[in-house]
């Protein structure tokens, strides 16, 4: 292939990283901006949207359109239920103090993990695509699927930037960010605001993972990948900005991508990490955070 | 009538207040003096359940708010201007004001008297609350509070750093909640200010309200402002 399809065909495969990313990081983002807890369990929560997929594929008769379908719906609410879980029996009891919540995520990472082990098992596990549709172009083809999930990730993303900007929920969850202790003056009911916002943020990286695993197979240490590139993503977009959020995530997903296809996928993390030694050092709030 | 008796409280191991009572009563303005770092503002921080009692009671007509979640506290109707303002300052100023009217429930009729009172505040709606002049966000602060319709109203020093035209409009304020029957419970260390906006005046020391007078009783010259509040 020529190089300029090449590059083509690169950045489209990053474009498909680069949106389950941005689903993915900004679960974490919102968490830590509204909470101030950093989740290292994130993660695990993308681990088991796929997993929960794959049981689904395996439970729904019919065609694999159906499966998905419910999946797509089941799978996130599911994760958001038991993220609210840990919530209360977790972090609430900590009083979401910022060190003990990450030692406690840690331990949730590994629970979570290992219950999945328990539970489904060490193998790597395909998910069939909804549908099968080649998108033909004059050099290459490509999976329709592909283009389905950069189309479903930016609606779930516009969603989610609605519910921030327009809804109550979200103008809630705001007001919480910036004072949780004026919030509660005027009524807002932090617990409920804080179980709502960790559910959300585990939904988000499920819904990523229920996209993704027809692509990628669903395996119980899938989390590592999502939870590095997240970070990387909420560090240079600047912690609680989720506009940054998004921008960083294009920008490392579609480097990512085009990195990976000429050269090496280690090279791709190796460029990134740097980027974020870079933005640590020369801009510490982040491209788009606030001055702290 | 808010009234709080013995109260003890404090931030972990430091005790602040020390068996403090406390009344303030419904179409009065009920000020409270003291020297920096007396108790005022946690006494404040007290009522809306911002910090645990170790003794004592808080009652809003004749119901316990200590105790209640916090979030609890100002769905019963009080207000809260904090010290500082503690605006959402990211937010906009429509934004702050719903946060308030969410609070109980109210809808655009209470904006619209909110924003009647204040006209700075109408056209300035979409601009983030941050970007405001001081004297602007103090409006905000206690429109902010309003959109509660609150029975009792806690104004912890709201003219604080604000130049006199602003000082004339917040005072204003006070008198037009008086004479809609709020309890107002104002912090204010300016005695000119004290005189004549106080029915009451409660004197805070050490953690506790050390005397408690009509206003009519005390002069520029009366002894209390010089031992209570050093001047
Ligand atoms: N968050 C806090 N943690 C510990 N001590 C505090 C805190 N806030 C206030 N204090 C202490 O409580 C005392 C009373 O403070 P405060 O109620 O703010 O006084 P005032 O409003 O009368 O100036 C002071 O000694 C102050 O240092
Ligand atoms: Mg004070």
């Amino acid at each position: 292939m020529e190089f300029g399809p090449f590059l083509l065909l690169a950045v489209m495969e990053g474009l498909v990283g680069a949106a389950v990313l941005a689903l993915t990081a900004s679960g974490l983002s919102l968490v830590f901006g509204v909470m101030r807890v950093v989740n290292v369990a994130h993660g695990e929560f993308f681990m088991l949207g796929a997993v929960a997929a794959w049981f689904v594929s395996q439970w729904v008769p019919g065609p694999p359109g159906l499966a998905f379908a419910v999946a797509l719906v089941a799978c996130p609410l599911l994760v958001a239920g038991l993220a609210a879980l840990a919530d209360g029996l977790v972090l609430k009891r900590l009083a979401y103090e910022p060190e003990a919540t990450i030692i406690a995520t840690i331990g949730l990472l590994y629970i979570l993990q290992q219950a999945a082990l328990s539970l489904y098992g060490p193998e790597a596990r395909p998910v069939p695509p909804p549908f099968e549709a080649r998108l033909q172009l004059p050099w290459f083809g490509w999976s329709g699927y592909k283009l389905f999930v950069i189309g479903a990730a930016g609606a779930v993303l516009a969603g989610l930037w609605l519910l921030l900007s327009r809804s109550r929920i979200g103008l809630v969850m705001r007001a919480t960010q910036v004072d949780r202790e004026t919030a509660t003056a005027f009524g807002i009911d932090v617990d409920r605001v804080y179980a709502a916002t960790f559910a959300l943020g585990a939904g988000l990286a499920a819904i990523a993972a229920v996209l993704i695993v027809p692509i990628q197979q669903a395996h119980y240490l899938m989390g590592g990948d999502p939870l590095l590139l997240s970070f990387i993503v909420v560090v240079i977009g600047g912690l609680g900005s989720l506009r940054g959020t998004l921008v960083a995530a294009l920008l490392i997903g579609l480097s990512d991508g085009v990195i990976s296809t000429f050269f090496e996928p280690t090279l791709a993390k190796i460029l990134a990490t740097l980027l974020v030694a870079l933005v640590l050092v020369f801009r510490p709030q982040g491209l788009f955070g606030a001055r702290a | 009538m808010l009234t709080l008796e013995g109260v003890d409280a404090g931030y972990g191991r430091v005790q602040v207040l020390r068996g403090l009572s406390f009344a303030a009563q419904a179409g009065e303005v009920t000020c409270v003096m003291g020297r920096n770092g007396a108790g005022k503002t946690t006494m404040l921080r007290a009522i809306m359940g911002q910090i645990p009692l170790t003794a004592g009671r808080i009652a809003l007509d004749g119901q316990r708010l200590d105790g209640l979640p916090a979030h609890r506290i100002p769905r019963l109707g009080i207000g809260y201007v904090p010290q500082g303002r503690r605006l959402f300052g990211p937010l906009t100023v429509a934004e702050n004001l719903e946060i308030g009217l969410m609070t109980r429930g109210h809808g655009a009729r209470t904006r619209e008297r909110v924003l009647d009172l204040f006209p700075r505040l109408r056209e300035r709606l979409g601009q983030t609350a941050s970007t405001l002049s001081g004297g602007e966000q103090q409006m905000l602060a206690i429109g902010r509070a309003l959109c509660l319709e609150p029975k009792v109203m806690l104004l912890d020093e709201p003219t604080e750093g604000l130049q006199p035209s602003m000082i004339a409009l917040i005072r204003d304020t006070v008198r037009t909640l008086r004479g809609m029957g709020v309890a107002v419970v104002l912090v204010e260390q300016r005695i000119e200010a004290v005189l004549e906006l106080a029915d009451r005046v409660a004197f805070v020391e050490t953690g506790q309200v050390a005397e408690t007078l009509p206003a009519a009783d005390l002069t520029p010259a009366a002894p209390q402002f010089a031992r209570y509040v050093g001047v």
